[in-house]
């Protein structure tokens, strides 16, 4: 039998490193690195698990090459189920208007994946993490541009802000660096005679951040809701890589501002083709953005393995 | 232009039902103010947050450029407001100073944040 002394002592140690670990966690749920917060960006995903959700997000797309266009609302929702593990699932309603045809709408498909987070570090204001996302054939209406083969698609997302540059350099501290790398694996060959290529779908989002200005660089008199604002440009583009289509490239670039408040934060950006493939012409999107785990910080808006 | 409009009200809606909360506590403002240059060196370091802060676990600390302690070590939420920190300093010789603080809201969120400022000679 150990001494009582022995099973305190590793007691008090046992509480003091749950202790110290309990605020990395809980940074982690926010988008938190130091003393640097990232907003959850609208084209790109996030490199944070998240208790937040996405309620809606309006996307006027550009027209495509073929003149067709395309609204939706979409919802999507993040959570943990540990402090360093959690799930997306996100789906949209869709209404596609074909050129000279008569609009179709229906559900997209149902997205979903699992997200692990590698790691943070608070000091050079860096977030990694590592995720899966399948696109779930057949969860959708087909007329309406959802597929009926599912894409599983593994990726690496990562942020980093720049706060740890010299003080000599305090208006360039307040930028900051999020992107995506990652690939798209269809289970189907092609679909109607089309061939379903593999693609590498690589995005960053450019964002600089009046907030961390304020608060750690310099007060330079802004005052709500001017102290809370993220100007941006996120770019997301795909390249495929096989079925005779290898390196046809299609992506926007979305400039835009997102306001981010207490518990939940507003987002729009201009939707502009990056490549001629991708089609003519401009679209627009939306987005209202809820942070659960400051809305409901003692129940659903933590992990969830810490709710019993 | 209507899908927005109704985006926008379901949004509105959902949070008008959403529960009074608290949550994370950002950096407001402070006194003296972040990367400011003052001509008088102030005799308290004073942070005003975004939401009310839990005493126990939330500090301040300002140091000189060579990194040494010059607070008087006596962090305080003064008595009716809540999400205000101070800590009183030592009387200050011209430089630049380093406050860094840590913080935790009263939902037990954390945060933390470094500014500095400069005391003219």
């Amino acid at each position: 039998m150990r001494p009582i002394l022995y099973d305190n002592r590793r007691a008090r140690l046992a509480i003091a490193a749950a202790l110290m670990i309990t605020p990395i966690y809980d940074a982690l749920a926010h988008g938190l690195a130091g003393e640097r917060f990232f907003p959850a960006t609208i084209l790109t995903d996030d490199p944070f698990v998240a208790d937040e959700m996405s309620l809606p997000q309006v996307t006027q797309t550009p027209p495509g090459p073929d003149g067709a266009q395309e609204t939706d609302i979409q919802i999507d929702l993040a959570k943990r189920i540990t402090p360093n593990f959690g799930f997306t699932i996100r789906d949209e309603w869709r209404r596609l208007r074909p050129t000279d045809l008569p609009a179709v709408t229906g559900l997209g498909a149902l997205q979903t994946g699992a997200q692990y987070q590698l790691f943070v570090n608070g000091p050079h204001q860096a977030l990694g993490l590592l995720g899966l996302n399948a696109t779930l054939g057949h969860t959708g209406r087909i007329e309406a541009g959802a597929p009926d083969f599912t894409t599983l698609s593994p990726t690496f997302d990562f942020g980093k802000g720049f706060g740890d540059l010299p003080r000599s350099l305090p208006y360039l501290r307040p930028f900051a660096i999020t992107g995506n790398l990652g690939f798209d694996f269809p289970t189907k060959v092609e679909s109607a005679g089309v061939p379903n290529p593999t693609a590498f779908n690589y995005g960053f989002a450019f964002e600089y951040s009046l907030p961390y200005l304020e608060c750690c660089v310099k007060d330079v008199g802004l005052r709500a809701p001017f102290n809370q604002l993220f100007p941006l440009v996120e770019v997301s583009l795909s390249t495929a890589v096989n079925r005779g289509l290898g390196g046809q490239t299609i992506g926007t670039i979305q400039p835009g501002i997102i306001w981010a408040g207490t518990y939940f934060q507003i987002g729009a950006e201009a939707i502009i083709p990056a490549t001629r493939l991708t089609g003519p012409g401009y679209g627009g999107v939306v987005q209202l953005h809820f942070y659960l785990d400051d809305l409901f910080p003692r129940s659903i808006g933590k992990p969830i393995s810490e709710w019993w | 232009m209507r899908e927005i409009l109704a985006a926008l009200v379901v949004g509105a809606v959902a949070l008008g039902v959403a529960p009074s909360a608290r949550a994370h506590a950002f950096l407001d403002h402070a006194s003296p103010p972040v990367g400011s240059s003052v001509p008088v060196p102030p005799p308290v370091v004073a942070l005003w947050f975004t939401q009310d802060l839990e005493p126990a676990f939330s500090s301040v600390t300002v140091t000189n450029e060579a990194g040494q302690r010059v607070d008087l070590g006596n962090v305080q939420i003064p008595q009716g407001t809540p999400a205000e920190l101070q800590v009183g300093l030592k009387p200050l010789a011209p430089g630049t100073y380093l406050v860094s603080w840590h913080v935790v809201s009263v939902d037990t969120h954390p945060t933390e944040g470094t500014f500095t400022f400069e005391i003219k000679p």
